[in-house]
């Protein structure tokens, strides 16, 4: 009778110690997280970087047919004024047809098509304001220069990897997943742009 | 560690006192000065004494370079710029650290190719391999993060192509990569920031690597050298002790490697650099031709082989975890290649393809150049997931020597006088 209730004891103690033993391993384990997430975090953008995240540009000496580069966020933007003819080829291609379908355009849901007007702003068609890094692996595309490639579709030309985008800065061929980013950026006036 | 018994005799009263407390010194002894080695060993098995050299010798010009470098993105251009031509010996310490890093790597692919050559990852050596591999990638971060250093054009567009690479990952999960890489550089594009970060790790590295390589000799202290005769040693004939036999090998073959060495540093310095890195970096303009450094070029091509951003992806880091399952994928029981005659010729056609890999990763990715870089890249990985699974099944292995002392003195592997070789085994 005596080895019965003090195997009962046993059991009992053991019940007890297991639920220690998880409990406070729990415990352990959710502090030994909580300490790993600064650790982790601290290597994200910091608030002097979160703060330079808008940039306002004149674009009224650009002449048609130029394009400047401005900086944002650390990154070149790409703000094209572009000819008649660059918007009307830009206009002529089917967006379903395209490697990427989608605008891309900071302002507007995943889902809309990447048209020219999903791409640039109503009434505002000669500008083409997007951030000039390549998609595939970040170079900066060729085609802002007047003398530069352009690629064949006569827009922009990654030379790291043969990306060809064309005057809607979308990807036509090469190993470039995406269409170039538009960022989310507003007219402050006729010629005055803000970015982000 | 190794089943021998070690000769060490504490001679002093000092080493009789301290056997007792911390028999380091017997440690020693027994790894490294009695330690049974074969004695067939060629040149070849240098490279390991050659590769401890070149850690050793990155660390202290690394700790040098860190007492002058600067690294801000303001700064860190102009500061290796000083070292160069201002700190004393700067010119000296750098250009050691520069070629130091490809000379590292020279004799680390020399290294992996003897091992695959003689089959030295094959059992019981797959815990040795694999930490092998896993120096080989702890190498090839810490180069990675020191080339970004020096913040010139090549550097800085590097950094930028190398860590888009995580970027891919938004193919499987939308966003996912955006995030890593945007964690990666501590903003929204390369900075200065990321090349503080960079120089961290790259200081701290290099001790994981030394911490990794005690447990590569270690296990190797376990089982024992592989030997160009892929057998083991079965009677003390087989071997002779590390010290001074091996030892002195080692110290000859460091010799000449030193030559070459000293050669780049006092040459060619730059030779094995890249000229538009002494641009510095702009976030503005990407070189028309970006490129690694000679010693990634191989996985480079890989890289680009494949048409596909992600695929690319998969496929270079692939290429080296595939190493780690080789010791399961050869299906011979023979060890070194020497004695496999049809295994032989793939596997310098293996050779060969990495050399040619490295040549197009180097070439613009275009025209007849990405058509090549597919045809060795298929090679690649067809080598190691068939030719090696279905060669070794089935292949007739060449006759084979009966122990190592026979290889090396013929007939019966007796000596033929005993007594020529007076010295304790």
């Amino acid at each position: 009778m005596k080895e019965e209730a003090d195997l009962a004891a046993q059991t009992e103690d053991a019940t007890r110690r297991d639920f220690l033993v998880v409990a406070a391993s729990a415990f352990a384990a959710v502090g030994g997280a909580a300490t790993l997430w600064p650790l982790i975090q601290q290597m994200n953008p910091d608030a002097s970087t979160q703060a330079m995240a808008s940039t306002e540009i004149d674009v009224a000496p650009i002449k048609e047919g130029q394009a400047i580069t401005v900086m944002w966020r650390g990154k070149p933007v790409f703000i094209r004024h572009r000819t008649k003819t660059e918007i009307d080829a830009a206009k002529s291609v089917d967006p379903s047809s395209l490697p990427d379908s989608s605008a891309r355009n900071g302002a507007l849901p995943e889902s809309a098509p990447a048209s020219d007007a999903n791409r640039t702003k109503a009434g505002k068609e000669q500008w083409l304001v997007m951030v000039g890094i390549c998609t595939h692996l970040g170079c900066i595309p060729k085609g802002q220069g007047l003398s530069d490639v352009k690629g064949d579709y006569n827009g922009w030309f990654c030379v790291c990897h043969g990306s060809h985008y064309d005057t809607a800065g979308r990807i036509r061929r090469g190993p470039a997943p995406r269409n170039l980013d538009v960022p989310a950026y507003s007219f402050l006036s006729d010629t005055m742009i803000k970015i982000g | 560690m190794a089943q021998h018994d070690s000769t060490y005799k504490p001679g002093s009263r000092l080493e009789h006192w301290m056997d007792e407390r911390l028999p380091i010194m017997r440690m020693m002894h027994g790894q490294f000065v009695d330690f049974p080695t074969p004695r067939n060993l060629n040149y070849l098995w240098t490279f390991g004494g050659i590769l401890s050299f070149c850690l050793a010798v990155q660390i202290v010009t690394g700790i040098v370079l860190a007492m002058h470098y600067i690294p801000t993105a303001d700064m860190a251009f102009d500061s290796v710029e000083r070292i160069r031509r201002d700190v004393n010996y700067g010119w000296l310490i750098r250009n050691v650290h520069a070629v130091g890093a490809s000379m590292f790597f020279f004799a680390v692919y020399i290294h992996i190719a003897r091992g695959l050559y003689y089959g030295s990852y094959k059992a019981p050596r797959e815990v040795l391999w694999i930490l092998g591999v896993l120096l080989f990638l702890l190498m090839m971060a810490t180069g990675f993060l020191g080339y970004t250093l020096p913040w010139g054009q090549m550097s800085f567009w590097g950094v930028t192509v190398i860590t888009n690479l995580f970027s891919s990952l938004d193919a499987i999960v939308p966003g996912l990569g955006t995030k890593i890489v945007t964690w990666l550089w501590g903003g929204f594009s390369v900075s200065s920031v990321t090349l503080n970060r960079f120089f961290s790790l790259h200081y701290l590295l290099p001790f994981v690597i030394a911490g990794v390589v005690v447990l590569h000799i270690w296990a190797l202290h376990v089982v024992g050298q592989n030997n160009p005769t892929g057998l083991d040693i079965k009677t003390k004939a087989d071997s002779v002790p590390m010290a001074p036999y091996a030892v002195m090998k080692d110290l000859f073959g460091l010799g000449v490697f030193v030559l070459l060495f000293a050669w780049f540093v006092f040459f060619a310095p730059d030779y094995l650099g890249h000229a538009d890195n002494y641009v510095p970096a702009n976030p503005l303009v990407t070189p028309p031709h970006i490129v690694p450094e000679w010693y990634f070029l191989p996985f480079y091509a890989i890289l680009r082989a494949i048409p596909s951003k992600l695929g690319g992806v998969v496929a270079m880091f692939s290429a080296i975890v595939v190493l780690v399952f080789i010791p399961w994928l050869d299906t011979s029981r023979v060890r070194s290649a020497r004695y496999r005659p049809l295994y032989k010729w793939f596997l310098w056609f293996f050779f060969f393809s990495v050399l040619a890999l490295g040549y197009l990763g180097g070439k613009p990715a275009e025209g007849v150049y990405v058509a090549w870089a597919q045809f060795f890249t298929a090679y690649y990985f067809a080598f190691f997931l068939l030719i090696m699974p279905i060669v070794g099944v089935m292949e007739t292995p060449s006759a084979m020597p009966r122990s190592i002392a026979e290889s090396v003195l013929g007939g019966s592997g007796q000596p033929a006088g005993a007594t020529s070789a007076p010295e304790k085994r």
